[in-house]
């Protein structure tokens, strides 16, 4: 589980070129979106992207992703609940 | 019709170099990659703006230019009028790259919302807070008559109080931008 959020923070930063940012930086429980990252809507989309490509998980209910990329704890424990890859 | 001479600012972006007014603000290490120069130069204004980092290379020029020509200048109805010949060419290769594979078909939301030209006016508005008029022509070579045409409408109209204009020109590694304020 912790090399799994190590290895979804790095892809985070890379696909949504989070500069300056380490994945030190990120906390597990903190908020992805609004305060957090402060991610926006098309973050959002790279998300979908990132867990489609990467790990077979296609998203068609975008209600759902609000859920599920609360933070990085709610990410990891769906991609490893539902990953096809 | 505006002429040359009534330009307040200019600002010129090429070979890694940033130049207002005639004077040198920035330049990097020459054959750097355009990405590269960009970041340096960013990170020379010394501001807090992590949404340049997202934006495609036509738009980094665009906002680098006008955030090196803005300084110290009143920004009140302040109007955009810019052009350039490969409109957003470079980031719809980029586009089509990610869809040309049907077995490996993932297009990339952050490189699609790029894929207008006129996205870069729109990247200096939210940045600056302009709610003004705006323009984007595409045009083979820098088309001076209609753009100081259509700057002079806009002032003589009262629709700005100054305008922004220019060339913000970028594909594949080749880029010019050239503003002035009037």
């Amino acid at each position: 589980m912790t090399a799994l959020k190590e290895e979804l923070k790095r892809q985070i930063i890379e696909v949504l070129h989070l500069e300056d940012i380490t994945p030190a930086d990120i906390q597990d429980e903190e908020a992805l979106f609004g305060e957090g990252l402060g991610l926006d809507s098309i973050d959002a989309l790279e998300l979908i992207v990132l867990m489609d490509k990467t790990y077979g998980i296609k998203l068609a209910d975008p209600k759902k992703g609000r859920d599920i990329f609360q933070s990085i704890d709610t990410m990891v424990a769906y991609i490893s609940e539902h990953r096809t890859k | 019709m505006l002429k040359k001479t009534a330009v307040h600012k200019s600002c010129i972006i090429e070979q890694h170099r940033i130049v207002v007014d005639g004077k040198l603000m920035w330049a990097s290490e020459p054959h750097v990659p355009f990405s590269d120069f960009a970041k340096e130069a960013f990170h020379h204004l010394d501001i807090d703006y992590p949404k340049f980092h997202k934006m495609d290379a036509l738009s980094k020029l665009a906002f680098l230019a006008a955030e090196y020509i803005l300084q110290d200048e009143d920004k009140d109805a302040l109007a955009l009028v810019l052009a350039n010949r490969s409109g957003s060419l470079d980031t719809d290769v980029k586009h089509q790259e990610s869809i040309q594979d049907t077995e490996n078909y993932y297009p990339r939301p952050a490189t699609f919302v790029y894929t207008l030209a006129n996205i870069c006016t729109g990247e200096i508005a939210i940045r600056h807070g302009l709610q003004t008029e705006n323009a984007f022509f595409v045009a083979e070579e820098f088309p001076e008559e209609t753009i100081f045409a259509y700057a002079d409408y806009l002032l003589q109209s009262n629709k700005a109080k100054r305008v922004l204009c220019g060339w913000v020109e970028y594909f594949q590694e080749d880029y010019r931008a050239l503003l002035y304020i009037f």
